[in-house]
């Protein structure tokens, strides 16, 4: 299984989507009903905001066109299959579900609905009508990394992980593979809170992580709790998913920001140009789904390391699962001159030298 | 003009069912003005949120599958609560259910179905009591009071939950996620109803719920149960076993949580994930007070909860109302009935009319 790169899709989808024909037919028809299911509430500063801001940009891109509706904090597992059904029955052809615990619903539900298009964010099981889409999140979290290992006096980031899966694990090991690149010294103190969205626990864990020395917070959760703790406490952090300025504007170095736009345009176009088909997307830095928050807070020259960092693993200078890479016990995970594929970064359960704590197994 | 509450001096009988139909008419009143001010057409609003649910084809199955586990673990519940036994831990009971009936599932998903559905059951009654047994032990030996005990067992039951599909039980070709592998279709209880999702556990919540009413109504048991409730003492002057009763109140309760936890993984879940259960034990809870305490009524209970979440979604889709909606209706529910009961004891009365005229 290959993952095929958004660029090529983007390409091929520009053409598709500039034939007159296929405008015109789509001008007559009735608009396409499109339904995004979430995790969360839309005001949750984070994960879901960031797919609704997908949402409305393809409202504001293809206007009469398409009819978008959207559920909110729909709980993974049997509810989620309930609502997905729910949005198909009532006209929807496309649907994204936003969610990893969306997987097995989406599936079973597209086996009933076979005219209905679905797209599910960060699964792996895949079908006929049924894409996967994610954004390579680790490659923001590398440049979050290099900045930290600039600026942190203590050498010791906090790290609040949501739930211990692969691509969790990924994000912490890109981050401490960027902050070593700096400073060779640098720990990582990590805390799982076993929850996507969890004001509460956040920001106590990000109190705690704090009070173990941390002066850098950065998370793998939906809410601006943490961010605001660093706040209060005089130290800084790097927003998830939405830039969350607006919660701590003296925190926010900067945000890795899930910029989903592009795709979800993209994926609406190709299907009221009938183009639409089964893929896997993976997408970084290169394919304009991610994208990181105005730099603030910190030195010009850091921020200048930052974007540096950001430039490099665009045009593929930097590859960040390049080996040599030790892991915790410093057994040589990666060889030298050895680059991880996607596969083995997909299913990463290991962490990284540097990195104090464990995964829960 | 002032309105007195006076004293009944005992229940009638007419509010006790009349209370909770005045608080749901009052409910959807307060829920027709919100709608409104959000500027929504009260009268459609209310179509789409309470009615539309039940008209799809897939509406009134629905139903039935979400209310299922509330039921099941409401009827158990709500006998323990006649007792003024608290068990406020049945999430965790359910989860334990889950767990024993998901070990029994991976480890044996070739036998054949007849055999395992039904050992998968008892596994997950098992699981249940195993669970509430322990507050049961505390209360009864150390006079621990059960509605901490359970409550924190709660917490313990979901991090065993996190640890089994993180580490042990974790699918191995599930790219590391948290999950186990999916059940066989051997171990997936059988659907009532062709294209729909109601599984056998929908049966078993409506007729555990008219045993439970017979239980309660028609047996020593029953009786023993309502008179510890009530007047603890004259069950102890009666010579009833006060622990045996708890026993009893937090065995029941746990063995159908832990049943309902079974038939949820088992049927719509279809594996053991962090997520196995919206908080159905904390739901169940007001399911059992709004039905009364009553089987019969935990029925409708469960079924006007889970058509207030079918309602929210159609909200959310149909009108784009917030999520939030469905919250607030819940809220001014049990708002209302908890108000609503105050006619049960009290009476309303007018000014009194030797205060009113001084004659």
């Amino acid at each position: 299984m290959k993952r095929r790169t958004f660029n090529t899709l983007l390409g091929a989808g520009l053409l598709a989507g500039t034939a007159p024909m296929i405008i015109g037919r789509a001008a007559a028809a009735d608009p396409l009903g499109i339904g995004f299911v979430y995790v969360g509430p839309v005001e949750d500063f984070g994960w879901t905001h960031a797919h609704d801001v997908g949402r409305k940009a393809v409202e504001a891109e293809l206007g009469n066109q398409v009819k978008t509706t959207f559920v909110e904090s729909v709980k993974e597992g049997p509810d989620s299959e309930r609502v997905i059904a729910e949005l198909a029955s009532k006209g929807n052809k496309l649907i994204f579900t936003t969610s990893f615990g969306y997987m097995n619903p989406t599936i079973k539900v597209a086996q009933r609905f076979p005219d209905v298009k679905f797209e599910h964010c960060t699964g792996y099981k895949r079908a006929e009508n049924v894409s996967t889409y994610n954004i390579r999140f680790y490659e923001g979290r590398y440049v979050q990394g290099v900045i930290a290992g600039r600026l942190s006096k203590s050498g010791i980031v906090g790290y609040i992980g949501s739930v211990p899966i692969p691509e969790v694990v990924m994000g912490m090991n890109a981050f401490i593979i960027g902050m070593r690149t700096v400073n060779p010294k640098a720990r990582m103190k990590i805390v799982w809170v076993n929850a996507w969205y969890d004001p509460g626990k956040e920001g106590d864990s990000a109190k705690a992580l704090i009070d173990q020395g941390a002066d850098i917070i950065a998370q793998h959760t939906d809410s601006g709790a943490p961010l605001q703790v660093a706040q209060q406490r005089g130290v800084l952090g790097f927003g998830q998913a939405s830039d969350m300025s607006a919660l701590a504007p003296k925190a926010q170095l900067t945000a890795s920001v899930d910029f989903w736009n592009p795709y979800y345009i993209q994926r609406a176009k190709d299907v009221i140009a009938g183009t639409w088909k089964s893929q896997d997307v993976w997408g970084g830095f290169d394919s304009g789904m991610l994208v990181m928050a105005p730099y603030a807070n910190m030195p010009d020259d850091v921020a200048k390391a930052g974007k540096a960092a950001e430039e490099g693993i665009r045009e593929g200078k930097i590859v960040i699962f390049k080996g040599p890479i030790k892991d915790q016990s410093g057994a040589e995970k990666v060889p030298a001159g050895t680059e991880l594929d996607d596969g083995a970064i997909a299913s990463m359960n290991w962490l990284a030298e540097g990195i104090d704590g464990q995964i829960p197994s | 003009m002032l309105l007195r509450l006076e004293p009944r001096g005992e229940h009638s009988r007419l509010w006790t069912y009349a209370s909770p139909l005045l608080a749901l008419a009052l409910t959807v009143v307060t829920a027709a003005i919100i709608f409104s001010v959000l500027g929504k057409d009260p009268l459609q609003s209310l179509y789409v949120y309470l009615i539309s649910p039940l008209t799809s084809t897939t509406g009134l199955p629905e139903l039935f599958v979400k209310a299922a586990p509330l039921i099941l673990i409401g009827v158990g519940l709500s006998l323990g609560f006649r007792a003024n036994v608290w068990n406020i831990g049945a999430e965790g009971q359910y989860t334990l259910g889950a767990i024993f009936a998901a070990g029994l599932a991976l480890s044996y998903p070739d036998a054949p179905a007849i055999l395992l559905m039904p050992a998968m059951m008892v596994l997950g009654i098992l699981g249940g009591m195993a669970w509430a047994a322990i507050p049961a032990y505390l209360r009864t030996r150390w006079n621990a009071n059960e509605i901490l005990t359970s409550l924190m067992l709660t917490y313990v039951a979901q991090l065993l939950l996190i640890y089994l599909v993180t580490g042990p039980w974790r699918d191995p070709e599930g790219y590391g996620f948290p999950q186990t592998a999916l059940f066989s279709s051997n171990a997936t209880p059988p659907m009532l109803v062709e294209g729909t999702r109601v599984h056998l556990g929908v049966l078993a919540a409506f007729l555990v719920a008219i045993i439970g009413w017979i239980v309660l109504t028609r047996s020593v048991i029953g009786f023993q149960l309502r008179v510890l409730g009530q007047a603890p003492r004259a069950a102890r002057f009666a010579g009833f076993s006060q622990s045996r009763l708890i026993w009893l109140s937090l065995m029941v309760g746990g063995g159908l949580a832990g049943l309902a936890g079974m038939f949820e993984v088992a049927g719509p879940v279809g594996q053991l994930t962090p997520s196995i259960s919206p908080g159905y034990g904390f739901t169940a809870i007001i399911v059992a007070f709004l039905g009364r305490l009553h089987p019969i009524g935990v029925i409708f209970g469960g079924l006007i909860l889970a058509l207030s979440y079918l309602g929210g979604e159609a909200a959310q889709i149909d009108l784009r109302m917030p999520n939030a909606v469905t919250g607030i209706f819940q809220g001014i529910l049990l708002f209302f009935l908890l108000a609503c009961d105050v006619l049960i004891l009290y009476r309303l009365r007018g000014p009194k009319p030797a205060a009113a005229g001084g004659a």
